[in-house]
This record gives C-alpha cells, structure tokens and sequence, in this order.
C-alpha cells in the first residue's frame, strides 16, 4: 500500500520543497520537481504491471471523516481505469515538466511554475486513486485551483488573472452540480465510496424518484445528470466551455498537462468511473452522448477561422473532449478511455509544439504573422505533422483506431446514435481541415513574421525538442494497443483490458465487419479530403479565404467571435445577473439593511452615553457621596421589603 | 459601669463626622484625617462590643485595623505629596480630569 500511497505522495514531496525552497534552489527547483513526478512514474508503471497481473486494490489508509453514519476515508483504488490514468497522468506530466525546463528557462517564476505543476501532478493523482466521491472531489477542486493558479501564472498581466478567474468561476457552476450529486448519492445510498454506491444502485433503494418541474425523474437519473453538470465544467463541454479557450493565456506548458492532457479529461474520467450509475440511465446517457457531439462539432467549427495557433489547439480539445463523451454517451466506455489515453499524447505534442514554435518566434502566437518555417524548425515541423495527422485520425496514427472506435460505438447504437456518427463525421472532417489549415499557415506558403523576429527564428533547445519527439513516437504507436477487430481479430488490447470494469456492450456481429471496415475507410477519405481542402485553400490559391471570408461575411464574423457566447453570456450572467443582482443587495441589502442597522444601534448607544457621561463629573466626593447615598437606599429597602 | 449603647452612640457620631468630612471638605488632608476619624469609630465600637461579650478576640482587631490605618496614612500622605507637587494644590475639587 505504501507503494500506492507514495504515487501521489512523492509529486507533493516535489511540491513542499520547490515551493518552500524555491528562493534558495532556483534552478534547481526543476529537478526536484522533475524527480517527483518522475518518481511517481516508475511507481506508475509498477502499479500498472500490478493491475496486469490481476492485482486490483481498494484499501482505506485512514478514516479521514466520520460523523454520524457519514464515513469518509482516504483510500485508494487501483484497478484498470485507474491504471490507465496513472501511467497517462505520469508520462505526460513527467515530459511536460521535462520540456518546461526550456519553456520557462529565464523566467522570475521559475520555482513556482513547477511547484504548481508538482502540486497539480499530485492533486490529479489523488483525483485518479480516490476510492470514493469525496477524495475525488478533493482532488477535482485541486486541480482546478492549480489550473486557476496557472492560467494566471503571468498574474501582472490582466488578460491572464481574469481568464485565471473566469476558468475558476465557471467551473464553480459545474462543481455545483457534483457537489449536489453527492448530496444525493449520500441521501440515497448513504455512502460515498464507489465501491458500495455501485453494489447498490442496483437494489431497490435506487428505484426512487422526485417530481421535479411537474415531470417524474429518478433518482439514479438526476445523480447522473448532475455528475454530467460538473464534468461539463471540468471537461469544458456545451454550454461551460467557453473557460477553456481564455485558458491558454497561461503558459504553454501548463495548456499541454492540464488543458488537453490531463485535467480537461478529469470529467470523461468521472463518466466513466460512474459507468454503473449512468449504464441505468438512458436519459442520461443520451444527454451525454448529444452534449458530447454537439459540442465537437460546434468546437470544430470555431477552430476553423481563428487564427491564435494555442486557440486553434484548445477549441480542437474542446472538440475531441466532445468525442470522447459521445463514445461514454452510446455506451462505449472504453472507447472514450481510449480516446483520452490516445489525446492526451497527440494533443499534449500539439500544444508542446506550438509552444516551440512560439518559442522561436519570440513569443508570437498570431499565425498571420508566420509561415513558412518548416526549414527554420525542422524538429518542430516534423513533430507537428504527426500530430496533426493523429488528431485528424489518419492511418495508422493513434487518432485514427480511438475515432474509429468512437465513431463505429456510435453508429451501431442506436438511431439518435447514427444522427451523432454523422455531426461526429463532420466534426472530424473540420478537425482535419483546421488542423491542417494550422500546418499551412504556420510552416508553409510565404513568410509574414515580422522582420526583427524573423533574424532570432531557432529550433528549441534539446531538453524541449527530446520530450517532443517522445510524444511524436507515442502519438504513432498509441492507437496500437487498441486495433479495432474488423482490422486485426483479438487485438483490441486496450479495450479488453478495461472490459471487466464497464457494462457488457454487445458485440456487433463479425458479417459487420465490411460495414466497419467501409466506414473507416469513409472517416479517412473525409479526413484527406479535410486536408486537400486546408491545402487548396492555404497553400495553392492563398486568396481563396479572404474570397469567402469576404463574400459569408456574416457567417465568418460568427464564428471569428465565437458565436459572441462570451458576449452573450457576459449580458445574461455577468451584467444581467450577478451585476444587477449585486447592485440590488448592494443598495439594499448592504445599505439599507446591514449598514443601517449597525448604524443605527451605534448612534442609539452613543446617544443614550452622551446623557450617562454627564453623570461622570470627575469630583471624587460625589462619588463617594452617591456610593453612600446608594448604600443607604439598599439597605433602606432591605429593611422596609423584609 | 457606662453602658455599651453610650459606646454607640460616641461611635456612630465619630463616624458621621467622617463622613461628613469625607464628602464635604475641599482639603484633602482633612479628608485623610476624616477617614481616619472612621476608622476610629469602627474601632471604638469593637472595643466596647469586646468588653461587654468578655472576649478578647474584637481588641485583637482593633490592633490590626491600627496597623492598616497608619500604612494606609503612608500611602496616601505620599500621594498627596505627588499631588501637590505636581499640580499644585491639595484641594480635591480642583482635580476633575477624568470627568466623562
């Protein structure tokens, strides 16, 4: 056990002394950091061979909370999902902080960047181990304070704090809805560990329900809806997404670990981890399968016309996050795992690699003002493209079999699922054109970097381009351990190895293998042709966007401003909502009612003492005289009274 | 033999007299001896409260009470000193500062 406890243990060991000593260390700090994380990977890895040879744990360390017949302890859970998570969190946290010794190299905050990425490593790993809702809830909120942390990590710049805030306030509204989530398991089940809460939604206690807005709902239902509210938040889906973009004010690094890698995926976790409870829920399940498409595919179209490079990459995360709730929404768990595991290396590359291309270009993130780099940053171009085809799902790159599956689950589930496979399709047909459309303006077609800029272009430092180039392999090989069985038969490792955790999904017929077959070659095809499209748009005929940006103006403004959802919210929420209302418990709450009120009893008292100070003359003899005055009264009255 | 009321009456006189004093006189030196006019009368009557039960134990006060007045006299004559010393009077109602 001690073994597990440490995983988590050894990153916070990593944070104490890089935060406390980070003064002192410096420089250093990074290897501190970097031998914790590290650390907690080889103990990863270890704890996976574990789950391999058929080792599952669940054990409590200590009872963290006990009241009444509340119980909560720290414990642990080791079984496949967490295996999977462990070794994704730790190898991409592991060559993230590697890379972010050339990222950060000169920056005053040095230290404290990777005390907060330590921290966050830590508090990601208790997420992933928790053996009960309330640890995983503690872990849930510490990524996202690291998250907040870090996004403002350049805190004198005001673009950065208030997207720190915004990510922190609109994940608020997701955290509601997890926080009442297990209110109500706790009231249903009266437990919170996972374990038991599983064992028991199938028995009658589960079978309860509440009238809610004049309809009958369940109460197995409303848990699983609520946990989708806050995995919306953590996972940035329709309609809590709109944090996740401002997110890359932070930097690059952190974009990679927390905003495609590691914590965005904390919800699809959660999903999937809640796989019994939301498996009973058909209303539920199809809301996340419906939230999920409906946001890869309105994530895609935002990421086709902006032209930030980390903006690009964060509304594709958005997108591909869409994905992987489609695959939990039609049942297939691990698909969505898959695609997680498979995302998280493929994304992490394309935000590490954006970042090295900023890098060269001195801290330019417009890709107006690039192009034609693919010389100049040789690594980083390589890299980049494998990336890119493994997020726009081509042959045999790992997006491809994480898609396909996905998009297979969702054409054989059912008939809203075959509507789904078709937004999903043209999801990954903008994918593919954006990502590609990113290549192009970024590496090829005619220089338009600034002239000072363009003398200082270079190719980063070997401690940054390594991890990339270890990311580019992964992104390849990946997809390998799950080769779907119309291609291979018994290959589909990753899916077999997480099957004893989910529901039992039927296994569609092996004459459907064609029908997969052609399918997948249909995803592949609308993939080039996403590409072909980037490329004569891009690179053979350069004037064609401004042509049709020109002539769908209203259409390209649209989406340039992201649907002005920021705009919409800001008038509903921000200045409708919470302005007005602070204004009204401003004026009246805090005026009339708490002020007036504190006011109005100090100038009571203090007119009622300006009348008793008159008693006090300072003449010591009228004291005395009222002492005996008094005391011949008292023991007057004592005597007429007795 | 005079009876123990005649004590009483003396006492309670004495002890009107000081308070009187004690409220009535500007200086405060006779405010001091008014007090310990007082003192005196509570002696005076534990005196003749000791004679007239027999018992010994009310002089045994009364040589206490002795003791305690002339450290109390020290005191307060050190007081007065300090008083007169820095604000220049002895006369109780020209020191009125700490009224409210």
């Amino acid at each position: 056990m001690l073994k597990y406890a440490l995983i988590p243990l050894l990153p916070f060991t990593g944070f104490l002394i890089a935060g406390l000593l980070g003064k002192y260390l410096k420089e250093k700090s990074a290897y501190v950091a970097i031998a914790g994380v590290v650390g907690a990977f080889f103990l990863s890895l270890s704890a996976f061979l574990d789950v391999l040879g058929g080792t599952i744990v669940n054990e409590n360390l200590y009872s963290w909370i006990s009241v009444g017949t509340f119980q909560a302890n720290v414990g642990f859970q080791i079984d496949q999902l967490t295996a999977v998570m462990l070794l994704v969190v730790t190898t991409l946290s592991s060559l993230i902080h590697i890379y972010s010794v050339g990222y950060m190299h000169g920056d005053k905050g040095y230290a404290r960047f990777f005390a907060y990425l330590n921290l966050f490593t830590f508090f990601m790993l208790v997420l992933v181990m928790a053996n009960n809702f309330l640890l995983m809830f503690v872990g849930w909120e510490g990524v996202g304070l690291c998250s907040y942390l870090l996004i403002g990590f350049w805190y004198e710049k005001k673009s950065a704090a208030d997207a720190g805030v915004k990510a922190f306030v609109v994940n608020r509204v997701g955290d509601f809805g997890f926080v009442l989530a297990m209110l109500l398991i706790f009231l249903t089940f009266g437990t919170l560990h996972f374990a038991d809460v599983f064992k028991a939604v199938a028995t009658p206690a589960a079978n309860h329900s509440y009238s809610l807005f004049g309809g009958e709902i369940s109460v197995i239902t409303l848990i699983a809806l609520l946990l989708f509210l806050g995995a919306t938040g953590k996972s940035a889906q329709l309609p809590l997404y709109v944090w996740l973009p401002d997110a890359m004010e932070g930097p690059t690094p952190v974009s990679a670990l927390i905003h495609a890698a590691t914590m965005v995926t904390a919800g699809v976790f959660m999903v999937a981890r809640c796989a019994p409870i939301f498996s009973l829920s058909p209303v539920a399940m199809n809301t996340v399968a419906i939230v999920g498409a409906l946001t890869a595919v309105f994530a895609a179209t935002i990421g086709l016309v902006q032209n930030d490079i980390k903006r690009v990459i964060a509304y594709s995360t958005i997108s591909q996050l869409g994905y992987m709730f489609l695959a939990l929404g039609v049942g297939a768990f691990s698909a969505g795992i898959f695609h997680l595991t498979t995302h998280a290396f493929f994304k992490g590359l394309l935000f590490l690699a954006s970042g090295s291309v900023i890098h060269a270009l001195s801290g330019e993130q417009d890709m107006r003002k690039m192009g034609a780099l693919k010389s100049k940053i040789k690594i980083t171009h390589m890299v980049f493209i494998i990336g890119s085809l493994a997020l726009a799902g081509i042959f045999p790159f790992a997006g491809f079999f994480s898609k396909d599956e996905i998009l297979w689950s969702a054409y054989n589930a059912s008939l809203l699922g075959r509507v789904l496979w078709v937004l999903g399709l043209t999801a990954a047909l903008m994918t593919a054109f954006y990502s590609f459309r990113l290549i192009y303006l970024t590496f090829y077609g005619k220089s338009r970097i600034n002239h000072d800029v363009e003398h200082h272009v270079h190719e980063s430092p070997r401690v940054m381009t390594v991890p990339l180039m270890i990311l580019a392999f992964f992104s390849v090989v990946i997809g390998w351990i799950g080769i779907p069985g119309a291609i291979m038969p018994n290959a589909n490792l990753f899916g077999d190895f997480l099957a004893p955790l989910f529901p039992h999904v039927e296994h569609v017929a092996a004459e459907s293998h064609w029908l997969e077959l052609g399918l997948m070659m249909l995803s592949v095809l609308v993939a080039l042709a996403g590409i072909r499209g980037a490329y004569t748009w891009y690179v053979k005929n350069p004037a064609r966007p401004d042509y049709w940006a020109d002539k769908f103006k209203g259409a390209y403004t649209l989406l340039l401003n992201k649907y002005r959802v920021d705009e919409f919210y800001n008038y509903i929420f921000v200045d409708g909502l919470v302005h007005k209302l602070a204004k009204f418990l401003y004026t009246v709450g805090d005026v009339k009612i708490i002020d007036g009120f504190l006011n109005w009893s100090a100038a009571a008292i203090g007119r009622t003492s300006e009348q008793g100070r008159k008693l006090q003359t300072g003449y010591v003899q009228q004291y005395a005289f009222t002492m005996g005055l008094g005391l011949v009264v008292l023991v007057g009255l004592y005597y007429i009274l007795r | 033999m005079i009876p123990l009321s005649w004590y009483i009456v003396l006492s309670a006189a004495l002890f009107t007299i000081g308070v009187v004093g004690v409220l009535t006189r500007r200086n405060v030196f006779i405010i001091l001896m008014s007090i310990e006019l007082m003192l005196n009368a509570a002696n005076i009557n534990l005196v003749a409260f000791s004679h007239y039960l027999q018992s010994l134990t009310g002089q045994v006060f009364v040589i206490f009470v002795i003791t305690v007045a002339a450290a109390e006299a020290a005191v307060a004559l050190a007081i007065i000193i300090l008083l007169a010393r820095n604000r220049g009077s002895v006369y109780v109602d020209e020191f009125n500062i700490m009224k409210g």
